[in-house]
């Protein structure tokens, strides 16, 4: 990230004080698998009194769906989750047709229906799971549809026209998935992370500590970033300062001076894509003994973090703010994190006069603790057509190049993440899939009572404990790998050497619902 | 400062057992009984209520389905034995537009009066159609007032309706000349006559008092019996009667109660509206233009005549044209016929009332985006008394939420309920626009961004033309 050297050089006296060691935690993949008992996969295997234990499943299956211990008498759970299903009809391993008492039987598990929604399909869902556990793009033979969903429209309805072949054949290690975030020759230090994505913020509050510092140890791995929310700096996540950005929202929840100085990134949230126009929302329940010490409030009450700035009436409003920072932090970039309303566009361009590194859209379909059901769905648009009109607005004035532009809201997947790039931007933020990898199965339930039932999005002390960070890293690290995988075997077959060669590339996606003629017409 | 309007509210519970989406199947056989069962584990306590319910049951009419879904007792359980299932009762209530979830929505609003919250971002599809192929917009920095949140209480959700003179004369500092009539209500909001299929229990009573609880307008038939019996004081303020074609007029000493009132279209609708103002010179005369085939065309030749001062178009229950083969949805019939008004000069001599496929608070900003002056409501009063729209009103069959037994506080609690969270989201959605009155929202299309305009701007721009659905 930034030679240490240097930081003797930037960081204000007592921020180098209190500075501690930062941690280095390797990026490397190993099995993490689910916590739970029972893990959900796609088909279920049944097994009737009819088995005689000959163990002939065992050995068969290649995938370790049966287990036969030895000095057990019976046979434990079938792996439901491993097994493949319909695909293994045709292969020579098919247990269900080889078991000599046709005691198995294979049926779709109907528990499916009843897992994800329209924009995080059941398969999406179980696909992340899987690449969380194993660090790899899940096997074709398991059949998961988990690069688009199924909500008719957006990222689900585009698609990559591959060439045949690809015009330079690369290896894989000659791909380079990273991002510069400051492009703005102002003497700031120009940070690249590894891959094209940093996480989003999530407060503590909202998330437990054992999340947030999950994220955090991802991001030192992978060499990006994760963001604090608008909940307080943990002194627990100083060693990992070095890839935290930290938020400024108008709650000001445990926002000091000397927080702004611990971090490289600073983001200024002006709205959220869940709830844009309507501040932030933590709901009297969540808001614990923790929560409240660290947000300096009173135990139980709703927190909200009011819109807007009562400071920002104007984007010369806006740079007395970044003013601010960048005094307080010599060494600090600026990320602007704002809504997509209607004039998108010119928000990012001024945001870009006022002296901003990073703009950061937050399409109207993004993640939240906590938000009104109404606001989720109705205001503010998609963030695939935000990008497309900030990237070119910001290229029609000239200053494309001098500003990072980050989307989120709605990116799930490494193709989401290739789409979004080849949309117009230069990279993204991603906060649900990271819960998802963690065991989310997005019930919705965060926002209130104990919170998460999954131990993930909530603060009480013993839901929290149902995860321990050194497996969320783990799960984090592991899907980012698949990611980056998935990346590169994009840029791989385009034939390209860097992720920067595919922004604004739309010439390379086909919507499926248009006639996809412009370039011949053209 | 001034008073401000204020619905008050109290939790009211559902009477029936709630219907979850989700409930477990326990395949109880096999349970190895451990101590730390998942079942004790529950969150929600899902488990101990249903077993108190079942307990407390007096008669087997409705399953126990009250599960949140989160798989946390499926994936734990030591032996595998609980499956989460969808509920099909669930599944089965209202209809492709009434959808389970908008009937959902709609209990917990008339149960808690609240705003629906939750966590995760939305799971709905992208875009959808009607109302749903459009977004609300909102400003990163221009606000209602510079208080921020806190500022919502400056919002103005009035709106008048009548006619408004166009221009104020003066003479000595005092207005003078003709003030025609002029109604105003403190939310966008009228409540309709139920649609004929669901209108078997009589709720008058229970409507009419929600009408007085909110401060709004319930349009009646006058024919109803149960009116005889009340407060006829309190009531007449908060009733607007509908008078049919063939029905007598009310007396003149019931009408001259009463603030608006409402006609259907037919032939004689300037002799109709000239003999209501003679009986009461200070009514504001409504005429329903059902929007059939003509409907439209119909409500813009209405607009035209000079005694016509409010035009209500009422849409089929799921806002569609009616009796038409490809019915168009009522969201382009109100920009049809605001252009239409706006184009002859005359639109601010009308108040255009827009009812039919109202169903969740979003689409009454919409609709007023578009070009209404209110809405109206009906079924989604219905639903808040537990209605599962399940279209079997009729003698003999028996009904899921028992609406032959309501009792006036709960019917009239939980419509009043369900109006206060509507009014809360109507602020929020106009506080995220930067708006502080919903009568300058009408028509302001700039506010919203349609689904085909910004596919063309965007995706037609980039990949050419969109095929035919």
């Amino acid at each position: 990230m930034v030679q240490e050297k240097k930081i003797e050089e930037i960081l204000p006296e007592n921020t180098l004080k209190t500075r501690v060691p930062q941690t280095e935690v390797a990026r490397e993949i190993k099995p993490a698998p689910s916590r739970f008992r029972n893990e959900i996969g796609k088909y279920i295997v049944h097994r009737s009194s009819e088995c005689i234990r000959c163990g002939k499943c065992a050995e068969v299956c290649p995938y370790g769906v049966h287990v036969y211990k030895t000095g057990y008498k019976f046979f434990a759970s079938p792996k439901n989750h491993l097994c493949i299903g319909s695909a293994c009809e045709k292969t020579d391993h098919y247990c269900v047709v080889l078991c000599p008492k046709g005691a198995l039987k294979l049926a779709e598990n109907p528990m499916t229906e009843g897992l994800g929604d329209f924009r995080w399909t059941a398969d999406m869902i179980m696909a992340t799971w899987k690449m969380a556990q194993t660090g790899d793009i899940p096997p074709e033979e398991y059949g998961l549809q988990y690069q688009c969903g199924d909500s008719g429209g957006g990222f689900d309805r585009l698609r990559f026209k591959f060439p045949d072949k690809p015009p330079i054949e690369l290896k894989e290690d000659q791909i380079n998935t990273s991002i510069e975030l400051n492009r703005r020759d102002d003497r700031r230090p120009k940070i690249k992370i590894d891959v094209p994505w940093y996480g989003g913020g999530m407060s503590f509050g909202s998330v437990s500590n054992v999340t947030q510092l999950s994220k955090a140890s991802a991001a030192v791995a992978w060499n990006t970033f994760t963001c604090t929310g608008e909940g307080g700096y943990m002194e627990r996540m100083r060693p990992f300062d070095d890839h935290v950005i930290t938020q400024v929202a108008t709650g000001l929840f445990g926002v000091r001076e000397e927080t702004i100085q611990r971090v490289p990134i600073i983001e200024f949230k002006y709205a959220q894509g869940a709830k844009p126009g309507l501040g932030g929302h933590l709901l009297g329940d969540k808001n614990t003994v923790s929560v409240a010490r660290m947000r300096e409030a009173v135990l139980g009450i709703s927190l909200f973090s009011p819109f807007p700035f009562h400071s920002v009436y104007s984007i010369e409003d806006h740079m007395k703010h970044i003013d601010w920072i960048k005094h307080i932090n010599k060494r600090a970039l600026i990320a602007t994190k704002v809504s997509t309303p209607t004039d998108v566009d010119m928000v990012a361009v001024g945001s870009y006069a006022a002296g901003t590194h990073i703009v950061h859209i937050d399409g109207g379909y993004g993640g939240t603790g906590a938000a009104p059901n109404i606001a989720k769905k109705n205001i503010a648009m998609p963030i695939e057509y935000a990008i497309d009109k900030v990237h070119g607005f910001l290229e029609a004035e000239g200053v494309r190049n001098q500003i990072t532009l980050i989307a989120s809201g709605g990116i799930r997947t490494a193709h989401d993440i290739a789409k979004a790039i080849a949309l117009g931007a230069d990279g993204v933020v991603v906060g649900t899939s990271e819960l998802v990898a963690l065991g989310c199965v997005r019930c919705t339930r965060c926002e209130s009572g104990r919170g998460c039932p999954r131990g993930i999005a909530t603060t009480d002390t013993v839901l929290s404990k149902k995860m321990d960070i050194e497996w969320g890293t783990q799960r984090l690290i592991n899907l980012y790998n698949a990611w980056h995988k998935e990346l590169v075997e994009i840029l791989r077959r385009f034939g390209m050497s860097s992720i920067g060669q595919l922004r604004g590339r739309t010439d390379l996606l086909i919507h499926l619902d248009y006639s996809n003629d412009v370039e011949a017409k053209r | 400062m001034p008073e401000k309007y204020h619905i008050k509210t109290k939790p009211i519970p559902p009477r029936r057992p709630r219907v979850g989406k989700y409930g477990v199947v326990d395949w109880r056989e096999d349970c190895a009984r451990c101590h730390n069962c998942v079942k004790k584990a529950c969150v929600y306590d899902r488990y101990r209520n249903e077993n108190d319910y079942i307990q407390n049951l007096s008669d087997v009419d409705a399953l126990y389905f009250d599960c949140m879904g989160c798989f946390s007792c499926v994936q734990d359980c030591t032996k595998g034995l609980l499956c989460l299932s969808i509920n099909p009762v669930y599944e089965g209530m209202g209809n492709s537009y009434w959808t389970p979830d908008i009937i959902k929505t709609t209990w917990l609003q008339a149960e808690t009066a609240k705003i629906p919250v939750s966590g995760a971002g939305y799971g709905g599809p992208f875009t959808g159609t009607g109302f749903d192929a459009m977004w609300t917009d909102m400003s990163e920095i221009v606000r209602p007032t510079r208080d921020g949140i806190h500022g919502r209480e400056y919002i103005s959700t009035s709106v008048d309706i009548g006619r408004k003179p166009s221009f104020l004369i003066f003479d000595e500092g005092k207005a003078v000349g003709d003030f025609p009539p002029l109604l105003s209500l403190p939310m966008p909001l009228i409540i309709d006559m139920s649609p004929a299929q669901y209108s078997l229990p009589d709720l008058g009573p229970v409507i009419r008092e929600t009408a007085v609880r909110t401060d709004l307008i319930a349009i009646i038939n006058p024919n109803d019996l149960s009116f005889q019996n009340s407060d006829l004081q309190q009531q007449l303020p908060h009733v607007a009667f509908y008078i049919g074609s063939d029905n007598s007029l009310p007396s003149k000493e019931l009408l001259r109660k009463t603030k608006l009132v409402e006609i259907t279209d037919d032939c004689k609708v300037p002799e109709r509206i000239k003999k209501l103002k003679s009986m009461h010179p200070d009514i504001v005369v409504s005429v329903r233009v059902e929007l059939n085939a003509q409907g439209p065309e119909r409500a813009i030749e209405l607009a035209d005549l000079e005694e016509v001062e409010v035009i209500h178009i009422a849409a089929d229950p799921n806002g569609n044209e009616v009796g038409v083969n490809k019915p168009r949805f009522v969201k382009d019939i109100i920009r049809e016929i605001h252009t239409a008004l706006i184009e002859e000069g005359i639109r601010d001599d009308i108040t255009l009332i827009a009812g039919g496929g109202i169903a969740l608070p979003e689409h009454m900003a919409k609709a007023i985006i578009c070009g209404a002056d209110l809405v109206t409501i009906d079924l989604p009063l219905l639903i808040a008394l537990e209605c599962h729209l399940c279209d079997r009103c009729v003698p003999g069959m028996p009904c899921p939420a028992k609406l032959e037994n309501i009792d006036t506080d709960y019917g009239a609690g939980r419509m009043t309920n369900l109006i206060a969270a509507w009014h809360d989201q109507l602020i929020e959605v106009m506080g995220a626009m930067g708006m502080r009155e919903v009568r300058r929202l009408r028509g302001d299309v700039g506010r919203a961004m349609f689904f085909e305009d910004l596919e063309e701007e965007t995706f037609g721009r980039l990949f050419g033309t969109r095929k035919k659905d």
